[in-house]
């Protein structure tokens, strides 16, 4: 589903750039939980946003559903994003005058789907993470975990094969974690490939492949023991 | 293409931004409300210069003559000048086909009486031809024509007021009134927009004026309209060759203005209209400076509006909306609210305008101030392209921002 080929990323700060990603090799395949660890600023954020193709890498290949992501315009990058992936931000990034409902939906109206159905598909995903009655609220009036599950909801609305988080429990209590978590797995056992950042041991035990990080280099890649038919390369 | 899906978008959008919408509005509404009342004052102004002249026709000339000022050819100065029927038959003939009307007017006071009713009026001697370079409207029965002349009938046509004045509300045409003693049959009844004074005349057939006071054939002005053929330059140039050749004609020095002039409509049609393009020049450079700051105006909002949006904009890339999308989505409401607030400025304008009415004419020459539809369309288009530049260039910016940027942004 995703595969990285010896890739680098620097970021310019004035005269200077940081080498932020030092040669990075990754092979996720469909139907993976993987979990990303790492010290601040060791690059998981960086790794997870050019997967997302909201950035761009500077050297090396990345393979997104077996197509090579190169020399690619803003207008493909949408149209990719929009048929293959799924995100989930540390805050939420709900639209905040949108309703939750039409927040989910607005993924469907960018794929063209029309309104009427948009709205039931937005409905059932949002009955899916248990916030059917919170369907006509708006961000503001929804708990730090709601937010989070409506913010699912919209990643998952387009059926989309990779889902991505960055730090999705970052702000939530446990309780809440846990019950994000839940959603995650169950995507997964429904066949999604899940790739989610972590600072938590908690979070990345309840996943089925740990990917550790630091300054820029894999330093680990192993599985976890919830790991049963899906193997890594 | 309409796409209800965006209009949706769109609307929900300026629905829950309201502060910001109104406020971009607010500028362009302004703009619009200035431009429209000075648009329509300098219209106002300008309807008062034409109606200062409608009171007789666009194209008349009058041929008027005094006392010489200047020694020419052994006459002395101050000799009286006389116009002449053949005087009149010589423009006649000489200058058939650059003229359109022809009549000649001899000035008379007279006394009119019907029953016990008598006042003194203006009489005019006058061609039928007169009635067209007036502006003379009938009223009730007919204006002099030719036959009247010919046979040098005893008729006469009154204005409005002196049947007002004579006969009351009671009926005065087929009457009979007395004019210095001789029985004038009221053939019809005019009015004139020239004011009171003018509808306070009575014109009578000039071959008649001439049998029956003095025998002779004088005529105190000549008054004429030109071809309407003949443009400005040409009408004015006709204007000057035939004072010369009047001059001549009666042995009046090339030069003497007092002895014999024309007053030509064309000469202050000109001078009017190049005031008129000056003003017009002016208010179409202060009005488009005008709409030039609406513009930079709302631009400026939309550049902040984007800032403020560039996060949401981020979001809406990162959920597969492509660059194009959003430009349009920025560049419709910019030009939804453009348009809409201009409409309103336009609308309260025109609404003002019709509130001030006639009311400035008497003091300040402006009358019936308004703006014409080629001006509203006018306006409206540059409404709509000012919208879309001014919500095309920032939102093309923003929506280059790389998504991660956008989504960084706070
Ligand atoms: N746009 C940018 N411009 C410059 N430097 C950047 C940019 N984005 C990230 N960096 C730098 O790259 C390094 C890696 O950042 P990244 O966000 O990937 O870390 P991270 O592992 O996600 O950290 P955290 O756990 O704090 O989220 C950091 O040193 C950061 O300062
Ligand atoms: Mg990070």
């Amino acid at each position: 589903m995703i595969r990285i080929e010896k890739l680098h990323k620097s970021y310019p700060i004035g005269k200077e750039s940081i080498h932020v990603l030092k040669g990075i090799d990754l092979h996720i395949k469909e139907g993976e939980f993987v979990s990303i660890m790492g010290s601040s600023g060791s690059g998981k954020s960086t790794l997870l946003n050019i997967v997302g193709l909201l950035d761009i890498h500077d050297e090396g290949n990345y393979y997104l559903n077996g197509e090579l992501i190169k020399d690619m315009n803003e207008k493909k990058a949408a149209i990719l994003r929009n048929k293959f992936l799924g995100f989930v931000f540390q805050s939420f990034n709900l639209i905040s005058y949108k309703t939750a409902l039409e927040n989910v939906a607005l993924p469907l109206y960018y794929k063209g789907v029309n309104r009427k159905e948009r709205l039931e598909i937005a409905m059932e995903y949002l009955e899916k993470v248990g916030l059917k009655e919170w369907a006509n609220h708006l961000p503001n009036e929804l708990s730090g975990g709601q937010k989070q599950r409506v913010a699912i909801a919209r990643a998952l609305v387009t059926k989309p094969k990779v889902v991505l988080a960055d730090e999705p429990t970052g702000a939530l209590d446990s309780t809440t974690t846990d019950s994000v978590m839940d959603l995650l797995k169950d995507i997964n056992n429904e066949g999604m490939t899940v790739f989610v950042i972590t600072h938590e041991e908690e979070v990345a035990a309840q996943t089925k492949r740990i990917v550790r990080l630091k300054d820029g280099v894999i330093v680990s890649d192993e599985l976890t023991k919830n790991t049963n038919s899906v193997s890594h390369v | 293409m309409f796409d209800i899906d965006r209009w949706r978008e769109i609307f929900q959008s300026i629905n829950k931004n309201r502060l910001r919408s109104v406020l971009s509005g607010f500028t362009v509404a302004f703009a619009i409300l200035l431009f429209t009342l000075l648009f329509g004052i300098v219209s106002g102004l300008s309807n008062s210069f034409k109606s200062a002249f409608a009171d007789d026709a666009q194209n008349a000339m009058f041929v008027r003559v005094w006392q010489t000022s200047k020694p020419y050819k052994g006459l002395q100065t101050g000799r009286t000048i006389q116009l002449k029927n053949d005087d009149f038959n010589y423009v006649k003939e000489e200058y058939e086909n650059k003229i359109q009307y022809q009549s000649a007017r001899i000035y008379k006071n007279f006394t009119l009486k019907y029953k016990n009713e008598a006042n003194s009026y203006s009489v005019r001697a006058v061609h039928p031809d007169h009635q067209f370079l007036e502006k003379t409207i009938i009223d009730e029965g007919r204006y002099l024509n030719e036959k009247d002349l010919q046979e040098k009938s005893k008729v006469i046509v009154i204005g409005r007021l002196i049947k007002a004045d004579l006969f009351g509300e009671k009926p005065a045409l087929g009457k009979r009134i007395n004019m210095n003693g001789s029985s004038y049959l009221v053939i019809g009844i005019f009015s004139d927009e020239g004011g009171d004074n003018e509808e306070r005349l009575a014109y009578i057939p000039t071959t008649t004026a001439q049998m029956i006071y003095g025998n002779n054939d004088y005529i105190s002005q000549i008054n004429l309209g030109y071809n309407p053929d003949l443009n400005l330059d040409q009408a004015i140039s006709f204007g000057n060759q035939l004072e010369r050749d009047l001059r001549s004609k009666l042995n009046i020095h090339p030069d003497d203005q007092s002895a014999l002039s024309v007053r030509n409509m064309a000469e202050a049609n000109k001078n009017v209209g190049s005031f008129m393009a000056i003003l017009y020049a002016i208010v179409i450079l202060v009005g488009s400076g005008t709409l030039i700051a609406g513009i930079i105006g709302i631009s400026n909002i939309m550049i902040f509006v984007i800032k403020e949006r560039t996060k949401e904009f981020g979001i809406r890339k990162a959920l597969g909306a492509q660059p194009l999308s959003i430009v349009w989505m920025v560049v419709q409401e910019s030009v939804f609210i453009t348009t809409i607030a201009g409409y309103l400025g336009l609308s309260l304008g025109t609404y003002l305008l019709s509130l001030i009415g006639d009311s400035l004419e008497k003091d300040y020459f402006i009358k019936d101030p308004s703006v014409s539809t080629g001006i509203v369309v006018g306006a409206t288009i540059v409404l709509i392209v000012s919208g879309l530049i001014a919500g095309y260039i920032p939102a093309k910016r923003a929506a280059n921002i790389k998504p991660i940027e956008a989504l960084r942004a706070d």
